[in-house]
């Protein structure tokens, strides 16, 4: 299946490369450089290239590819979903996924990739039993190691490969035993020229910080658990209790994982918590247009709306904007033509505004779109839905944990055509 | 160290060990620090004796590896430490050696005895990572060791192990492929593995080694459908895709008959997507109207397991189910995926772009799939511009008469977008749907025209394209457009657009007649600079030209004509020579010449604009080879579904899983439970292998996860209501009872046939003059509906019988029933043939401690344990009943009698042998009070008299029952049958194979039980245990049917399900004592076998050897 991996920086430098097959020379990334190179973008790069001999499978995630070289047919899937779970796992051991990190950490990454695949197949890609194979670095650990000259690599068996439940490692002990959930919301909408909503959906996931001691088996439940249409779950989840009584039912990982992501039924109206007016136009044959935007709480449910940011990628030919912000700061990168606009917090008393002059390049056409706006947002303590979780139980244990729950609601693809 | 350079020893001993080298390249290190010196270094460290330094060293050497350094160099010193016993020095090491002990092949074979011990390690992990390290060194000499360490992993107590083994297959292969062969051997071993964690493993293997051995999947097949669910992910993606490819050569197609009811089974489906309750009625309405189509209940089986994987997270697994949903599943049923395909979409852009990809090619088939979810695919300027064309791709494919306002709404934005490659892409798909949807036409070609005078010349050039396609539809009504077109050669430059103006112009000359020859003027002026493309259009439009108006044109055709002979494309010069031949007429030029005009203006058919995703779904959905529209390396065809479907008895198992699960607790504890993860997790790893040294823990074990959900959740539902009424009747037996029905009845519901039901035995029945239901027979291939309707009925007059306190005569009528089950095929094993009633254990083993011992082996998944051993007893199964004469009718004066063994338990005293006897009144006076007295026994034996029979009418018969303990010896009981007139003196003697009731064992329960035995023996006297003997089998007994059936006619034993071909096992306990007898029925070749019967009653043993073989030699 997969035969090899390279990680490829930003400027086109292979800085790790690993093999489960026979070897593979570097070489064959000239094909991905290629590629990238007429992709112009980033993202552009098509994630699945042939070349005479191998097939190239590829994500970019942190400002790294991960390009892994496939010799026979293998689902495309499979392999760009493995390459996220790597990367995903680089993230949880060194807090991030970065250039730096895994070249500080080459060793360790190489016996995770090492553990992680077998001749191209996926062997142990469960964090919980990694992490018993293989301890991630702590400051502390690296010290008591290069004194004791004791290994970051344990040598019995994960207890997890072997048992029905993979995911959680067995000898877990919290002197302060916590579950916490969050529970987050995100809104993706398209609103059109005239402020009426063409799509909007809501998409949320609950995420979990579990740190509770021994086998615990928790079930949540909901208060209206029918809002919930499409969901997709931990492995950890039994789905018979979930079809039958529409309850979670599960025992946990250790640690933080996202125990379920989930839709809204598309047919529950969704509250759009913010508008937005604008006036932006170009004038023909003048190197100038005008540029106002105004952004206000809508249905909101009593709470504020912080953290709002716009993003605009302004047409090419803009050569600068010279604004003023009522409220928060704005930059403008002539280089990419993204203007941002860090807003903060809404108050309905003054609505915060961007107003100013648009400079173009001289004798350049006007531009015929105007560009449409992405917004960002947070709500604190409210899901947008009306999503609420009714209850935690936990069996199988006879301390009390500390339980709670979260609500964020924030906006997803939220983006405003004008 | 001492000898070293002054550097390396600072390196080497420094503090700054502690980070990896990346300061020191070679060409960073000055000449001091040379390549050569720099290694020596590492050499030593690796030398020394302490492990920190050589983890040290090793360290920095795998970080010069994974930048891709040589450090072939190093490989002797590191070859040393492969026996290291710190074990991440020793990890290291393997990293190193597997990179690169294919180019030092004679030195990594000093570390292979490492391997070979580490394979023997108690530590599973180490045994593992050996067996890996081993198989990845890629070297030719050691693939014999290989093969062997294969082999022998395969059959580790660990699955763990037993997984690595898996993996190691395809390295071999890859490496030999001469070996397949035994390696299929491998494959088969390990697919028949119950463990999930291997069945992911071995299936990949199977997929890269023997695709085309589709035969080995067949018994497996049921097991791999309900494992699944448990199965890790990665295997979860790789079985499914294995199992559509089953499945495509095994079952019918599913929508063979749905061309007639598309649009009903349509609306069927839009209802299965608003509630998955739904889905059932829905499926039912469908099948139901597709009376001639039975799906294959092992097809239904597959569709039903994967569903729940559409919730998975991982996005691979959800892809994979989708597919299969897709090859597979009734039209009516495919919108389920519909949902979790749009859900994926809000994932990372890579699989959004695959995702995309296969739903673009699905909703060129399935339209009204993703009809509900169009706006999931609307676009946002943030979309990578890969995804946006692939979204404008699905909204096309998605376009109909209702929809196409909105979708052509949505374009207008797009068309105003800054990715120009996005907005071609727009114009294109505006084209299509104005092509495909002629309601929309003219909006279209308006909203193109319009697009004309757009600034953009990219924009301009691909609306051109466009409308040329459109024009050629409804060339007259648009002259107007040709002509608006015909102006833009002055401005546009795009070579393609210019093409495709001039082939306008050229094509309707007749439209605009004014126009076309000044166009071919300004055509001809600049005609040098143009593009191939475009000189290719000026040549036709100038031979057309030519053609309707040589008035005008003529000069001007010579003169392009002339320009063109002289070009530097070979092909322009080529057609321009052929245009001349054809228009200018010579002396030269034939019978073309007259035709030309026919041939350039030919009405030609309109362009169908079409997907590019068309058709691609040959290709199996979510493949790399769909992907890329061409065949990837190693691709497996998906074959088309079969006209006939093949055998579907092949998938039936002759040692079926269930028949482990010793409890019904167990399996309805399982079903109960939901799929993703059984709380059995609970009490613990189902399989510490380390801990459990027998080898048949592992199948135990694994046989608790695949009961999973083997039964469907109707037939649930069925017996627990049918269990329910029984036991109300006989609290008692009710427990076991309902568990001996349920596995009967699994039997019966599902697929398999029963095999042909000899009618002697019917006959005999009749003879008998019993009202014999036959409930359990020949119906076997009816639904099990029925089946267990008749048994409902069938216990319910039992129960009646029993509450009016006679119980003896229904007790024997119910079991009457069973009969003709024994009769069923000979690959029946025993426990099939079982009746309702189940005899209280003869044993004072309470009943519910069988149940809580099994009960926790199963949350275990362990063997059964010694104290569980108590071996769950069976109601008899048995060939036709002999009966003997007890009173003839001449010495009974009339009265007539006749006995059998029922072999049924007792009531009421579990060490007695149950007896039936038949009294017939021949006489013509009626008899009164006939009774048992003054029996004369043996010490020890008892009799339980029958309840007087207070009168009997002449002609009449009465059929009771009496228990007899003969205390495990064929002595005869004597006694005196009584009237109300005379004595008869009477006797009744056993034959020792009515000694026994049958007992269940699994096959390991019965090896470890006659290992028992035969070591028991041993310390006594060998041979005191086990009595052997040779045979030979008489023609009529070569079948499996004719021996089983012999066997259990001679004896009252169960048979217990074994592995082998031609062995035969049974096993037994006698009635009063309760010791076990094993009886091994060898069949070798031709007709010599040999019999073995294991006993701790000797007596007991020899005789029953003497009678099977006379039964068997009959």
């Amino acid at each position: 299946m997969i035969h090899s991996l390279f990680l490829i920086n930003c400027s086109g430098d292979i800085f790790l490369e690993k093999h489960w097959k026979s070897v593979v020379s570097q070489s064959v990334c000239d094909y991905f450089f290629e590629a990238q190179e007429k992709a112009i973008d980033v993202e552009n790069v098509p994630p699945v290239i042939s070349t005479p001999l191998h097939y190239l499978i590829s994500i970019y995630r942190d400002k790294i590819f991960f390009v892994s070289v496939i010799q026979t047919e293998v689902p495309p899937l499979f392999v760009i979903e493995f390459l996220h779970r790597v990367a995903d796992t680089f993230q949880d051991y060194f807090g991030e996924c970065s250039e730096t990190a895994i070249k500080d950490n080459v060793v360790i990454v190489y016996e995770l990739l090492e553990e992680m695949l077998d001749n191209g197949f996926p062997l142990a890609t469960e964090s919980n039993i990694l992490k018993e194979l293989i301890k991630p670095p702590t400051i502390l650990r690296s010290v008591v190691n290069s004194i004791t000259g004791s290994s970051n690599v344990g040598d019995t068996l994960p207890t997890g490969q072997l048992s029905n439940i993979p995911w959680r490692r067995a000898g877990v002990k919290y002197t302060n035993n916590e579950a916490y959930f969050d529970v987050i919301e995100e809104i993706d909408a398209i609103i059109d020229k005239s402020g009426s909503t063409v799509f909007a959906e809501i998409q949320g996931v609950i995420d979990s910080c579990i740190k509770l001691s021994g086998m615990p088996d928790l079930s949540l439940s909901f208060m209206n658990p029918r809002l919930l249409d499409d969901v997709s779950f931990h492995p950890c989840i039994r789905f018979k209790r979930w079809e039958s009584e529409r309850v979670l039912s599960f025992i946990p990982p250790d640690g933080n994982f996202r125990l379920i992501s989930y839709r809204v039924s598309s047919q529950n109206l969704v509250a759009i918590p913010v508008y937005v007016k604008h006036l932006i136009s170009f004038k023909e044959n003048s190197s100038s247009g005008r540029f106002d935007v105004t952004i206000g709480p809508k249905q909101n449910m009593g709470k504020t709306v912080e953290g709002v940011v716009m993003t605009v990628h302004m047409p090419k030919a803009v050569l600068n904007m010279n604004l003023t912000a009522t409220q928060g700061s704005y930059t403008f990168d002539p280089v990419t033509k993204v203007l941002a606009w860090d807003v903060g917090k809404i108050t309905p008393q003054k609505l915060p505004n961007l107003k100013g002059i648009v400079n173009l390049q001289s004798g350049a056409p006007k531009p015929e779109e105007n560009p449409s706006l992405n917004i960002q947002f947070k709500i604190q303590q409210l899901a947008i839905s009306g999503l609420k979780v009714n209850r935690l139980d936990m069996y199988g244990e006879k301390y009390k944990p500390f339980k709670g729950v979260k609500y964020i609601t924030k906006a997803g693809k939220f983006q405003v055509r004008t | 160290m001492a000898a070293s350079p002054a550097y390396g020893e600072e390196k080497g001993g420094s503090s700054s060990l502690g980070e990896p080298e990346y300061g020191h390249d070679p060409a960073s290190g000055g000449i001091f620090a040379s390549d050569y010196k720099r290694h020596d270094d590492l050499k030593e460290m690796l030398d020394s004796n302490k492990d920190s330094l050589k983890l040290e060293a090793m360290k920095r050497i795998v970080a010069m590896i994974a930048r891709g350094k040589n450090a072939s160099d190093l490989f002797p010193a590191v070859v040393k430490n492969v026996a290291c016993k710190n074990i991440e020095v020793k990890k290291l090491v393997y990293v190193y050696l597997v990179r690169y002990a294919e180019e030092q092949q004679d030195l990594a074979l000093l570390s292979i005895s490492t391997f070979q011990r580490g394979l023997k390690d108690p530590n599973q992990l180490i045994r593992a990572s050996a067996l890996r390290v081993l198989s990845s060194i890629r070297v030719p000499i050691i693939v014999p060791i290989m093969m062997l360490a294969i082999k022998e992993a395969a059959s580790d107590m660990s699955p763990y192990v037993r997984k690595t083994a898996a993996h190691a297959i395809p390295k071999l292969y890859s490496l030999d492929s001469d070996q397949k062969d035994q390696l299929i051997e491998v494959i088969e071993k390990l697919l028949a593995d119950k463990t999930t964690l291997v069945a992911g493993s071995v299936v990949m293997a199977f997929e890269e080694v023997c695709p085309e051995r589709i035969d080995l999947i067949h018994k497996n097949y049921r097991k791999l459908c309900n494992l699944l669910i448990d199965v890790e992910e990665w295997g979860q993606v790789v079985i499914i895709n294995m199992l559509t490819r089953y499945a495509r050569t095994q079952f019918l197609s599913p929508n063979q008959n749905e061309s007639l009811l598309e649009e009903s089974a349509e609306k069927a489906f839009y209802g299965s997507e608003e509630e998955d309750t739904k889905d059932a009625k829905a499926e039912a309405a469908s099948l139901a109207k597709r009376k001639p189509y039975v799906m294959d209940p092992d097809h239904r089986l597959l569709l039903r397991n994967t569903k729940p994987l559409l919730q998975s997270r991982n996005a691979a697994v959800v892809m994979a189910v989708a597919q299969l949903y897709f090859h597979l599943a009734p039209k009516a049923e495919v919108g389920v995926i519909a949902k979790a395909l749009v859900r994926l979409l809000r994932s990372h852009s890579e699989v959004q772009y695959v995702v995309l990809q296969n739903v673009a090619t699905m909703s060129i088939k399935r339209r009204g799939m993703f009809e509900p979810y169009l706006k999931s695919f609307y676009i946002r300027s943030t979309d990578p511009t890969q995804i946006k064309i692939l979204k404008l791709e699905v909204l096309t494919n998605l376009a109909n008469e209702t929809n196409i306002s909105t979708i052509l709404r949505e374009f207008q934005t797009y068309i105003r977008s800054m990715d120009k490659d996005f907005v071609a892409a727009t114009i294109q798909a505006i084209g299509r749907c104005a092509t495909n949807i002629g309601k929309v036409r003219d909006t279209c070609l308006n909203g193109l025209v319009q697009l004309l005078s757009n600034r953009d010349e990219l924009v301009v050039a691909e609306s051109v394209v466009v409308i040329k396609k459109l024009l050629q539809m409804q060339p007259a009504q648009h002259s107007e457009i040709i002509k608006h077109m015909a102006k833009l050669t002055d401005n546009i430059q795009v070579p393609m657009a210019r093409a495709s103006i001039l082939w306008l112009i050229g094509e309707y000359c007749e439209h605009v007649p004014k126009i076309a020859p000044d166009v071919l003027r300004k055509m001809a002026k600049s005609f040098t600079n143009e593009e191939d493309i475009v000189k290719l259009q000026v040549i036709n439009l100038a031979a057309k030209l030519y053609l309707t108006n040589s008035k005008q044109s003529k000069l001007l055709t010579q003169y392009v004509l002339n320009l063109a002979k002289y070009d530097q494309n070979y092909d322009i010069r080529d057609r321009a020579r052929f245009i001349r031949q054809l228009i200018v007429p010579t002396e030269k030029s034939g019978a073309l010449n007259k035709y030309a005009k026919k041939l350039f203006l030919a009405q030609k058919p309109a362009p169908i604009l079409e997907s590019s995703f068309k058709d691609r779904d040959h290709f199996q959905l979510g493949s790399l080879s769909h992907l890329l529209n061409a065949k990837a390396v190693g691709y497996q065809e998906l074959p088309d579904w079969p006209d006939e479907a093949p055998d579907p008895s092949v998938r039936n198992v002759e040692v079926p899983e269930w028949t482990k699960c010793t409890s019904r607790e167990k399996r309805k504890d399982k079903v109960e439970k939901p799929f993703y993860s059984d709380s059995e997790g609970e009490s613990g790893p189902t399989e510490s292998a380390d801990s459990e040294p027998e080898s048949d823990s592992e199948e135990s074990g694994s046989s608790s996860s695949s009961g999973t959900s083997s039964s469907s959740s109707e037939e649930e539902d069925e017996e627990e209501e049918e269990g329910g009424s029984e036991e109300q009747s006989e609290d008692k037996e009710g427990e076991e009872e309902e568990e001996e029905k349920r596995k009967k009845k699994k039997e019966k519901g599902g697929p398999r046939k029963a095999s042909p039901r000899s009618v002697g035995s019917e006959e005999e029945e009749e003879a008998e003059g019993k009202k014999v239901k036959k409930a359990a027979g020949p119906q076997g291939k009816k639904g099990h509906a029925e089946s267990s309707s008749e048994e409902a009925s069938a216990s319910e007059s039992s129960s009646s019988g029993s509450d009016s306190g006679t119980e003896a005569p229904t007790v024997v009528e119910a079991k009457r029933r069973k009969i003709p089950s024994s009769k069923a095929g000979p690959k029946e094993i025993s426990l099939l043939d079982l009746d309702d009633f189940t005899p209280p254990p003869p044993q004072p083993v309470p009943s519910s401690s069988i149940i809580s011992t099994s009960l926790v082996t199963d949350l275990e998944g362990l063997t059964l344990t010694d104290t569980s051993l108590a071996p769950a007893l069976l109601s008899p199964a048995f060939g036709a009943v002999r009966t003997y004469e007890l009173l003839h009718r001449m010495a009974g004066e009339g009265l007539s009698v006749e006995y059998c063994f029922s072999r049924r338990p007792f009531p009421g005293d579990p060490h007695m042998v149950a007896v039936q006897i038949q009294i017939s009144n021949n006489t013509d006076a009626e008899v009164k009070s006939l009774r048992v007295s003054e029996p004369k026994l043996l010490a020890g034996m008892r009799i339980q008299e029958f309840p007087e029979i207070e009168s009997l009418a002449p002609g009449d018969t009465a059929s009771v029952v009496m228990g007899i303990d003969f205390c495990d010896s064929t002595q005869a009981a004597n006694f005196q049958l009584c009237t109300h007139t005379r004595h008869f003196y009477v006797s009744i003697q056993p034959p020792v194979g009515e000694l026994m009731a049958p007992v269940f064992m699994s096959e390991n329960e019965f090896r470890k039980e006659q290992e028992h035995l035969a070591r028991r023996g041993e310390g006594k006297l060998t041979g005191m245990s086990e009595i052997t003997e040779k045979l030979t089998l008489p023609e009529k007994c070569r079948s499996d049917h004719a021996i089983v059936q012999q066997v259990t006619s001679a004896a009252n034993v169960g048979r217990v399900p074994c592995g082998a071909d031609n062995e035969y096992r049974f096993a037994a306990k006698t009635v009063t004592s309760g010791s076990l007898v094993l009886i091994t029925l060898e069949w070798r070749e031709g007709a010599a076998a040999q019999l073995t019967v294991n006993s701790e009653k000797m007596v007991i043993g020899t005789m029953l050897v003497k009678d099977i073989i006379q039964a068997l030699a009959q």
